[in-house]
């Protein structure tokens, strides 16, 4: 299901040195035509349909069409991720239309502070088994 | 046929940045992530440098970038012991025992991280339904780390709302890479778009690796990273074999098509030893659109038939067919085993095969009616109905659009399953990997860790300083997202130890800038030089696009290494031949050709993709028998013999003269053999 662009919606990230959907697509699928300053999807065949492209663009110019080599037309999948939820509107080829909103993360972004209440490394147990955070002696297999 | 040079009298020379740092993460996936932060809280006392380098941007990096519904790894109160007898008999009875007690042990303190990070996971409600990662924080439900319960979707899974699992855990990564900066003072030490194309042998001890070379794919640039131990963790192999698709379905691979072999490739090239890589996987998933159907399995109850409505993991005579060639192995009916017995039927002509996904929900709303009354009970079915959407969503949202675009209704329709084109990884449901060192306290040969060559580094490679974890720690599968998070800290964690063991070490490579960059940009000066010799740069009888390796390829695995072509079935005969083209097919790897940066991502991916299965194939061809039923077969050899084969197969790969060596290894068994099943 190849992402694309519309047309009249791609600014092309003008105000950045790059694209977020350059930025983000995990394949390094999406391009920008710097003559036209319009982003587009260069290798079809090879995008894995993660919309991380599509949920990340600021213009909301990038959607989801399906694979034409099994996917008949007309339907569409469409995602509004928030800070918290992400909202999916879902139509179908006969026209029904089902919403769902699903939590996506319980803190702030940005707020994760990794070390934060957790024990520093003790060195004694370098060469033991378990992390620098673990407390209680680790299990071992019972014969 | 002549060999092509880089001499840059056609293409551009790139700048060339060289980086000296400690310890060195290659991956920015689910164990890579692990690494970073289990790695720095163990460094920065030490001064320590970590730098990690990732081919695409570490939020939506790796096997996890769309998400996941579920974590699949997650003991609670279930005994590691009894994890080891599940994966023991998923994979055929062929596993790293120590590994997997290891992770097993291991895996809850990462599960326990992430829901502090912010992951919202689904906890049990007081009247028995589940409740998601919000409901469960209004409904005062405490954390699993204080002993909250989660929901189960089956023994080890627990259900989540998965959709930014990977920027939360990436934001926990990063900000430890932060503390390293602070704590060393080095200014950089997260690079994204650079791809590591190759280790490099340290110049006075040639059995370790001292440097990483790879290029930017966003500018003319080559970054040769030096460093005292690395973690590598550059993912499984995906796109390897034709798949079923024929066009733009190609990217709806079921794994990550960008896993393109890249953690195999890299360390076999440096002469690590690989374990297990006859091993595949071959998941029944949801025709086409490839989602997952492991909730609708566990969670909804749904059945699996055949189109006559006929259950085939019950059929007596093709049980006791299957039990003839594959013994004892059938009555666990593990993975392998369900897709031997599926694929029987559709063989007969009685597919296709259908989830009854409309049977499970008819059962599930008449259940819920009956215990809470018609206006309660569609409330909740309804609940039950998101959820299902979500288990698309979160990881496989071109399911939900295929769904929607064939006008499925799971509630009132099945859905058609379909097994897939095979797939190289270890941390899924299967094991291709390196052999590692493992854990000392567990009653393994000493040869497994104290005698280990190099020292006894838990996940260490058989190449001192190189770690493995994730999707190429081999014969230790059903890691999943959270194991190869926990078990790239293990790497990380003995990684620090090494380093520290080794305070003199200086990394120092043979080769100078000028041939790693020469080296690596063969495939633009390959280009440049013929791209006029035709009126179309696409076709050229002097080099071959990335585009074209890669069918051929996919090609080649699939005709003669048991692709879908031929029913996953191959022998002696068919591997010697494919083999022989496949070594033609690396010849021309000398003639890649690309035009542009993101093309010489592609040439060297599929390279990789290359050496991956080769090493697939030449394990194929040493065990002589079919191991794994359902995911390929020996046609000369359709059984499984465990008086012959119930043991590891290894290989080493000497690049230099391009030859391998391919080895038994004895299993050893640590956990007891669990109860026998009834039937």
């Amino acid at each position: 299901m190849p992402s694309y662009v519309i047309t009249e919606k791609c600014d092309g990230c003008k105000a950045q040195d790059k694209t977020a959907c350059q930025y983000i697509c995990p394949n390094d699928l999406m391009a920008l035509n710097r003559d036209l300053m319009k982003a587009y999807n260069q290798e079809p065949e090879q995008c894995w349909e993660c919309y991380n492209c599509v949920k990340i663009c600021p213009q909301q110019a990038i959607e989801v069409r399906g694979y034409q080599d099994f996917t008949p037309l007309g339907a569409n999948v469409i995602p509004m991720r928030g800070t918290d939820s992400i909202m999916w509107t879902i139509k179908f080829r006969n026209g029904i239309l089902k919403r769902f909103k699903f939590p996506i993360r319980t803190t702030a972004e940005g707020s994760v502070d990794p070390f934060k209440g957790k024990p520093e490394a003790d060195f004694a147990n370098l060469k033991k088994v378990g992390y620098f955070t673990t407390s209680k002696p680790m299990p071992t297999i019972k014969k | 046929m002549e060999k092509e040079t880089c001499t840059f009298s056609f293409c551009a020379k790139p700048a060339v940045e060289e980086i000296e740092t400690d310890l060195l993460l290659i991956g920015g996936g689910m164990a890579c992530c692990g690494a970073a932060f289990e790695g720095a809280r163990w460094a920065n006392p030490k001064k320590i440098q970590i730098v990690m380098v990732d081919k695409a941007a570490t939020d939506r990096s790796g096997a996890v970038a769309m998400g996941l519904s579920a974590i699949n790894t997650y003991m609670g109160d279930n005994d590691p012991a009894d994890y080891v007898k599940m994966v023991r008999n998923d994979l055929m009875g062929i596993i790293r025992e120590d590994l997997v007690y290891d992770l097993g042990r291991h895996v809850d303190d990462s599960v326990h991280l992430f829901e502090e990070w912010g992951l919202p996971i689904w906890k049990m409600g007081d009247d028995g339904f589940s409740l998601d990662g919000f409901q469960a924080k209004e409904a005062g439900k405490v954390m699993l780390k204080d002993g909250g319960k989660p929901v189960r979707s089956g023994k080890w899974q627990i259900m989540i709302n998965g959709e930014s699992y990977k920027v939360i855990v990436a934001e926990a990564a990063k900000k430890a890479l932060e503390t390293n900066r602070a704590a060393t003072g080095i200014k950089t030490n997260h690079y994204e778009r650079v791809f590591i194309v190759k280790l490099y042998h340290d110049a006075k001890d040639p059995k370790r690796v001292a440097a990483a070379a790879g290029f930017s794919v966003r500018e003319n640039k080559i970054y040769i990273f030096k460093a005292k131990a690395m973690v590598l963790a550059a993912g499984g192999a995906v796109n390897v074999f034709r798949p079923r698709s024929t066009q733009e379905g190609q990217g709806r691979a079921w794994y990550p098509v960008w896993n393109s072999g890249s953690g195999y490739a890299l360390g076999l090239q440096a002469g690590a030893e690989l374990t297990m890589m006859e091993n595949r996987f071959v998941p029944a998933r949801f025709k086409d659109g490839y989602g997952p159907v492991g909730a609708w399995f566990l969670f909804f109850k749904a059945k699996a038939t055949n189109s006559l409505g006929e259950d085939y993991c019950v059929n007596p005579e093709a049980l006791a067919e299957a039990k003839k060639k594959y013994g004892k192995y059938v009555d666990n009916l593990g993975t392998a085993i369900r897709n031997h017995l599926m694929m029987r039927d559709m063989k007969l002509g009685k597919g296709p095969i259908l989830m009854r996904t409309d049977e499970a929900m008819a059962a599930i709303n008449k259940t819920f009616k009956e215990k809470l009354g018609d206006k309660e009970g569609a409330k909740k079915v309804k609940h039950l109905e998101a959820e299902a959407w979500e288990d698309f969503l979160d990881m496989a949202i071109g399911q939900a659009g295929l769904w929607a675009a064939k006008n499925i209704e799971p509630d009132k329709f099945p859905s058609e399953i379909m097994p897939t084109e095979p797939y190289l990884l270890g941390s899924h449901a299967g094991c291709a990997g390196f052999w590692c060192c493992g854990p000392e306290d567990l009653g393994a040969p000493e040869e497994w860790n104290k005698k280990w060559p190099g020292g006894s580094y838990n996940r260490m490679s058989t190449v001192p300083g190189l770690f493995m974890c994730g999707d190429i720690c081999g014969a230790s599968g059903h890691k999943f997202s959270s194991g190869s998070h926990a078990e790239g800290r293990i790497a990380a964690k003995n990684a620090i130890a090494f380093i520290l063991d080794h305070p003199d070490y200086k990394p120092t490579i043979k080769e100078t800038a000028d041939q790693i960059s020469a080296e690596l940009y063969l495939p633009f000066e390959v280009y440049e030089k013929y791209k006029t010799y035709t009126t179309d740069t696409a076709t050229n009888p002097h080099y071959i696009k990335p585009k074209m390796l890669q069918t051929r390829l996919q090609k080649i695995s699939d005709e003669y290494f048991g692709g879908i072509s031929t029913w996953y079935m191959t022998s002696k005969t068919m591997l010697d031949s494919g083999l022989a083209q496949l070594e033609m097919l690396k010849e021309d790897a000398t003639k890649m050709a690309a035009a542009n940066l993101h093309e010489l991502m592609r040439c060297w991916e599929n390279y990789h993709r290359i050496l991956s299965v080769e090493a697939h194939a030449r394990h194929i061809l040493f065990r002589e028998e079919s191991r794994y039923p359902g995911y390929y077969y020996r046609g000369d050899f359709d059984l499984v013999d465990d008086t012959n084969w119930k043991c590891f197969v290894n290989s080493s790969y000497d690049q230099d003269k391009n030859t391998w060596i391919v080895k038994k290894v004895p299993y050893v068994q640590l956990v007891e053999d669990a109860a026998p099943v009834k039937h």
